[in-house]
């Protein structure tokens, strides 16, 4: 099983939206090696054509009849909300200069 | 006093539900500075609620056994009138607009919400160490852990600051804490209780279950929430199985009992399995016929467990993204929203949330996904597939519900696959979806720590664990002369 870099970890970080510091890198990177050894387990057993279960009930889809029924308020929405403006989540800019 | 017992006090007139919950407000105060099981107590709160049920039962309204019997929350379940954080930084203070459906349900039946307990952050963890608000002391011994992720919760029930509680067993967290605190904790059949309005861990496993001093008041809580909830799309929808009858039948005549020859043996503690054959033994004495079952791939759950778990954590958490409630950290006008989401959760996570995080984002990788995710799905089809041929069999199957008792604070803190190693027993449950329960059968020789049973059945025969359990229960309570609890140092 091929060890797993610090530079997968800051890749992983990156792609989980983690500011991860430079000595949590060195930690996560040790730790996932040993628990991505510990876990790689799993190929040995799952050998052959076995159907995986995602899920231990059968899942279908639930529809409920297309009706208006009362939600939550705008303001009971937006009580949690870190910002707000004119009744609306207010959110840092998402769009850069060149886009 | 039991919730059964303090129920039908209250409903018959002898109590209210008044001064019940100020006869536990009044534990808490004294006690809880020592086990720190609660996140968040509001004494008017938990009154004003509690005079709302004595004057629905004074206008004649009977909401079943458990009214006007106090009870606790796991902070992952949400509180329209208290704050609800999962014991992350990233939910201080949260106040949720809506109650989950076992919270609603709950206080339906007439039950007084006395507070919400700590817990491992997002439910991650085996010993409630994870909080970003303080370790959990167990009340046997308050150098060690209470369990977890529901260890508040256990450790709430064990040290008498509530008659039950809530928790969630994603991969143990309701058994493994009620074992190591001396009690009852089930995971009900996964979507017998509902999900909905209940932080999402791990979604295939997540199942919310009862945590109790006695296998009767787990089995009335479990009957008070369960049942169809057309609010979350997993939720099954068949009748609630007869668990208060099967606590009360309490008989084990001539019932199939298998014993999990994978569950047993090398890295066990010698005083478990000491009380573990005792009490197979007791069940053969009470009439139940003992076979040793295997369930091979019982040996690779962990590993799967632990890849599915992860994966699925890495997505859910995803929705804790600083914009719409939350912390938010590094808004100051210069970054954007995706840096403002990377600092915020790098700051409002814990160190096992994050290690969880990065793991299933690996897992879920390109590359690795057939690998790693792919491959646990299928251990978990043969982990299915063993369970169905021993209930071909057995009625029942046991184990030791953990391998050890409670570890001493900080022991497996900077060990995660030590710490991992505490859910061992539990797991195959979580992956099949199927009940369990764990009964105390006990105390260790070595630690004089208690030790636990865990009952496992087919999906949907809930009431069989209960059976079982009540047995176990009432033949080593007339042995010792009493309840385990009693043992405790926290016994009142």
């Amino acid at each position: 099983m091929s060890a797993i870099t610090r530079d997968e970890v800051a890749h992983l970080a990156r792609l989980s939206r983690l500011a991860l510091h430079e000595d949590e890198l060195d930690q996560l990177a040790a730790q996932l090696d040993e628990i991505i050894s510990a876990v790689a387990k799993v190929q040995e057993v799952a050998k052959g054509d076995i159907p995986p279960t995602s899920h231990a009930l059968p899942l279908t889809n639930v529809y409920r009849p297309d009706e208006t029924h009362q939600g939550l308020t705008p303001d009971q929405a937006l009580a949690g909300a870190p910002a707000v403006e004119d009744q609306r989540f207010r959110v840092p800019q998402i769009l850069g200069e060149e886009e | 006093m039991s919730a059964a017992e303090l129920g039908a006090a209250v409903r018959s007139g002898q109590t209210s539900a008044e001064e019940a919950a100020g006869a536990y407000l009044d534990r808490i105060a004294e006690v809880d500075g020592q086990v720190n099981a609660f996140l968040h107590v509001d004494r008017e709160t938990t009154l004003e609620q509690a005079r709302a049920v004595d004057a629905r039962l004074a206008a004649g309204e009977d909401p079943g056994p458990l009214a006007g019997v106090p009870v606790a929350h796991k902070d992952v379940f949400t509180t329209a009138d208290m704050p609800t954080t999962a014991a992350s930084r990233i939910l201080e203070g949260w106040r949720p607009p809506y109650d989950a459906t076992v919270t609603a349900r709950l206080r339906g039946a007439g039950m007084v919400v006395l507070g919400k307990t700590n817990m491992d952050e997002f439910a991650m963890g085996s010993s409630t160490e994870n909080s970003a608000y303080g370790v959990t002391r167990n009340p046997w011994d308050l150098g060690r852990i209470p369990g977890g992720s529901s260890g508040g919760s256990s450790a709430a029930v064990a040290a008498f600051e509530a008659p039950l509680a809530t928790g969630t067993d994603t991969g143990g967290s309701i058994r493994q804490p009620a074992a190591v605190c001396g009690l009852v904790g089930a995971k009900p059949t996964y979507g017998g209780s509902s999900r909905y309005g209940v932080i999402a861990f791990a979604s295939s496993l997540d199942t919310p279950g009862p945590m109790a001093r006695t296998v009767l008041d787990a089995a009335l809580m479990h009957e008070a929430f369960s049942g169809h909830d057309p609010r979350d799309s997993t939720s099954v929808d068949a009748p609630v199985p007869p668990v208060v009858e099967a606590a009360r039948r309490a008989d084990v005549e001539g019932l199939r009992v298998g014993v999990v020859k994978e569950l047993g043996g090398e890295g066990y503690q010698p005083g478990v399995l000491r009380r573990f054959t005792e009490a197979v033994e007791l069940l053969e004495s009470l009439g139940a016929k003992v076979v040793e079952v295997s369930c091979p791939s019982f040996d690779a759950a962990l590993a799967a467990y632990y890849l599915i778990a992860p994966s699925e954590c890495s997505s859910n958490l995803a929705r804790f993204d600083a914009m719409r409630y939350g912390l938010r950290v590094g808004d100051d006008g210069t970054r954007s929203a995706e840096e403002v989401m990377s600092l915020t959760r790098a700051e409002g996570f814990g160190p096992e949330v994050k290690r969880r995080i990065i793991l299933g984002t690996y897992a879920l990788s390109s590359g690795y996904y057939d690998a790693y995710y792919g491959s646990a799905q299928q251990v978990r089809t043969l982990i299915k597939r063993d369970f169905d041929a021993a209930f071909e069999n057995v009625d029942v199957l046991v184990s030791p519900t953990t391998p050890t008792t409670a570890f001493p604070l900080g022991e497996r803190t900077g060990d995660p696959m030590a710490m991992y190693l505490a859910d061992l027993c539990t797991i195959p449950a979580n992956l099949a979806g199927t009940p369990a329960l764990s009964v105390p059968c006990g105390l260790a020789d070595e630690d004089n720590l208690p030790v636990g049973l865990q009952i496992m059945a087919p999906a949907l025969a809930d009431d069989r664990t209960y059976r079982v359990a009540a047995a176990v229960e009432a033949a080593l309570t007339d042995r010792r002369g009493g309840p385990l609890l009693a043992g405790s140092a926290f016994a009142v």
